[in-house]
């Protein structure tokens, strides 16, 4: 095991880790922060989802020791965040969080999709949220909930 | 569920001492620069190496005499935004912007990408899922399980970055622990599903070149499944040169149609020196679909992507040639 200082959230958190242990199984084991869920493990499906640096990342294909000296935020770290709030009110008002285990990752993909472009195009918003499945909604009431959020932030 | 292995992970602060480490601990490391590719096949035990070596920060997209000169370490995504490299040379940018989806865009690399896994239906797969249906020669098996008679790996190049490069006669530059050498991206590659690569193991790729002549004309043209996220199924590089109306210069790549990225000089050579009509397009990408091979081992049927290589070449010279002759 080894000492990993994280600066997580604005917060430097410290824990011991396995080598090669990912970013993900860091923040969910080591951390208790378990708002970045675990599934495909490949980089498919995005449930993973934090900010690197302020870049939208899988943290399951990040290495914990690879983010040392880095800005990590993960949802838990949007509470504050204004774009992430019109994000989430979006979601719930357009119906686009049913089961909801998706939902965390794309309350991120989608922030970091609405700080740089506030009324994305659908392609934009397409392409923009490719990163991040979801096998409930079918996507409409997604992005309509880019919509409204946007909408929101004028 | 799907686990990294225990990995002892160095942190060089240079790209000689990177290679330097590679070569002292031999087939147990490996390199990893964004880890897109290589971490989810080290949680399928595709490889089992018990050493990472980061490959150090090597940033920076910068235009010098005629050239492009790409950090190997900037990212997929900084490479397709890049201003100046998407007005001189639509299709490398194009290319890296079509390659899987935002997340991974941002966190993957131009080096990665050019030194991407070769994929095969039967070996992109978990551990057990491998174990349960026979390894196959890739990894932990003795037979191709795609054409069980061949003696040789059959797996796919997959790199979007590697024909768009290759159309322009790109070359990476190799740091080893002996010092620095250039070698064209043409020669990166060998015709094998496993050595796939013709550099040395503990060579790491520091920077692309890619030369970007006035004048040039490019694009690159990439058929998947999903508008996002695939591998491609197979891709169109083409680099072209008009005066008026006549071709005076053509390179044409193909990708995912072979064990490596698979130059097509027959149709680039065909279309020099005529007009670019329907007549011609359509001549020149039925000569370059002719040495593609796609095998029954990737998505969709391979007859169709076989069909679709012709499809995809001619709208990648209408595209390059666009505004000039549509």
């Amino acid at each position: 095991m080894t000492q990993v200082r994280l600066q997580v959230n604005g917060a430097v958190r410290e824990a011991e880790a396995w080598p090669g242990e990912s970013l993900l199984y860091f923040l969910r084991e080591r951390l208790g922060l378990f708002g970045s869920k675990n599934a495909c493990e490949q980089g498919e499906c995005g449930s993973c989802s934090v900010f690197f640096d302020g870049e939208l990342v899988c943290s399951c294909l990040v290495l914990a020791a690879a983010a040392e000296g880095a800005q990590i935020v993960t949802v838990e770290g949007l509470e504050d965040d204004p774009v992430a709030a019109r994000v989430r009110e979006a979601m719930v008002a357009a119906g686009g969080v049913q089961c909801g285990f998706c939902t965390p990752g794309f309350v991120v993909a989608m922030t970091g999709l609405l700080r740089g472009n506030r009324h994305p195009s659908d392609l934009e918003t397409r392409e923009a949220l490719s990163g991040n499945l979801c096998r409930c909604t079918g996507y409409v009431r997604i992005f309509e909930a880019v919509r409204r959020a946007g909408d929101a932030l004028e | 569920m799907l686990r990294l292995p225990r990995l002892r992970y160095l942190r060089p602060a240079t790209a000689g001492e990177a290679a330097a480490s590679l070569s002292k601990l031999g087939s147990r490391a490996m390199f990893v620069a964004g880890g897109t590719d290589l971490f989810p096949n080290l949680k399928r035990r595709q490889f089992e190496p018990d050493t990472l070596v980061q490959v150090p920060p090597l940033k920076g997209v910068r235009r010098v005499d005629g050239h492009f000169e790409i950090g190997a370490t900037v990212t997929l995504a900084e490479a397709a935004a890049d201003p100046g490299l998407r007005a001189a040379l639509p299709g490398f940018a194009e290319a890296a912007g079509l390659v899987s989806s935002p997340p991974l865009r941002n966190a993957g690399t131009v080096g990665g990408n050019l030194c991407v896994d070769t994929r095969c239906n039967y070996y992109n797969m978990t551990y057990e899922w491998r174990k349960s249906i026979g390894f196959c020669l890739k990894k932990d098996g003795d037979i191709c399980l795609v054409a069980p008679s061949s003696p040789r790996c059959w797996a796919v190049s997959s790199s979007d970055t590697a024909p768009a490069a290759m159309v322009l006669g790109a070359s990476v530059v190799l740091v080893g622990p002996d010092g620095e050498r250039e070698l064209p991206v043409a020669e990166l590659y060998r015709d094998d599903g496993i050595e796939y690569l013709a550099k040395q193991p503990h060579e790491v790729v520091t920077a692309i070149r890619l030369p970007a002549p006035e004048g040039l004309l490019t694009a690159y043209v990439k058929l998947r499944r999903r508008g996002s996220i695939d591998f491609p199924l197979a891709g169109a590089a083409v680099a072209l040169t008009l005066d008026g109306p006549i071709v005076t210069g053509c390179r044409i790549a193909l990708a995912a149609v072979a064990s490596h990225p698979l130059e097509v000089p027959e149709a680039g050579a065909f279309l020099a020196g005529k007009r670019l009509t329907d007549e011609t397009i359509s001549a020149a990408a039925e000569l370059a679909a002719k040495p593609a091979r796609p095998l029954d081992n990737a998505d969709l049927t391979h007859f169709w992507r076989k069909k679709m290589v012709r499809v995809i070449v001619e709208r990648a010279i209408r595209q390059a040639a666009t505004p000039s002759t549509t």
